[in-house]
């Protein structure tokens, strides 16, 4: 249990750092939305199911489209 | 100079946390309401998901203001994205067939899922926020994968939206004069526990805010896109 909760956390925060380093920010978004992912996991596990929900739903699926919006409308590689 | 007042500002805060730290008593309970709400939480408002009766039960006007802060947000939004003017983007790439045949399976279950999620949540895990955010994910997948954008009829969402907030607030306002003097006072019985018709006034409010908080999001996505096309 502790292995698998050890590994979810070192996969968040690598995916975390990669969203803050990416140029590509299409690439950053979709590294934010795994950090998300792997945080509704991590609630689950915490017992927090509700809150896991919310965090799928909301931080996974629709700011990751907010955002893929908005860098249509924009540029997609940051100088 | 600056540097001086800066660090002399920095203490001055740092001694503000300190205070108000030290006066904490360290490793014991702070409030009693916590342990209240786990104890007679299924006494008091009926609800199996002690979540639920907190947001709803013992906290449904702090539950009112966040609806409100959606419904402004969802506003805001399309007021704001309507004065600005309309730009071409680059070409839409068709959806493959993966997405297609995903889209037209799961849809209906994406669907069928939040309605579970927000009519049960006095009894699950979940309750209107989490289920209307699935539905709204659900319209996500339906923007993605049709390749003519069909919209959202903004009447009926509205619809949904404005009758949600409605029946909230009337059924805050029915308690309020029926019960004693306090808002959302849950008038109706509490029913058998753990079934579905249970809980009093919770079931009908999460409805309603499933609705609404439903047709709130899609509805931010559709403006969003309509404005990027």
């Amino acid at each position: 249990m502790i292995i698998i909760v050890s590994v979810l956390i070192i996969i968040m925060l690598a995916a975390a750092v990669a969203a803050c380093i990416f140029k590509d920010l299409l690439s950053a978004t979709i590294a934010s939305c795994m950090v998300s992912l792997i945080a509704a996991v991590l609630f689950f596990f915490l017992q927090a199911p509700d809150v896991a929900m919310a965090e799928a739903s909301i931080g996974a699926a629709l700011v990751t489209a907010v955002f893929v919006i908005a860098i249509r409308r924009t540029r997609r590689y940051e100088e | 100079m600056k540097k001086g007042v800066s660090i002399i500002l920095l203490l001055i805060l740092l001694w503000g946390v300190v205070a108000a730290l030290s006066e904490m008593p360290f490793g014991k309970a702070k409030l009693e309401v916590a342990g209240h709400y786990t104890d007679y939480g299924k006494e008091d408002t009926g609800a199996a998901n002690i979540v639920t009766s907190v947001v709803l039960g013992y906290r449904g006007f702090d539950t009112l203001g966040e609806v409100t802060v959606l419904f402004l947000a969802c506003i805001g939004l399309a007021v704001v994205l309507s004065t600005l003017k309309k730009q071409g983007c680059g070409a839409r790439q068709t959806p493959s067939l993966i997405l297609n045949t995903g889209f037209r399976f799961l849809f209906p279950l994406i669907l069928l899922f939040g309605t579970y999620v927000f009519m049960h949540g006095h009894l699950s895990p979940g309750g209107g926020f989490q289920g209307g955010a699935v539905i709204a994910s659900g319209f996500v997948l339906m923007y993605l994968s049709v390749p003519k954008i069909k919209r959202l009829n903004h009447f009926v969402s509205t619809l949904f939206e404005s009758v949600g907030g409605l029946i909230f607030l009337v059924i805050g306002l029915i308690g309020l004069k029926l019960g004693s003097q306090y808002f959302l006072n849950n008038f109706l019985p509490n029913g058998e526990f753990n079934t579905l018709l249970s809980a009093g006034i919770i079931p009908v409010i999460y409805i309603a805010i499933g609705f609404k908080v439903g047709s709130e999001l899609s509805k931010i996505i559709d403006v969003l896109l309509e404005e990027s096309e």
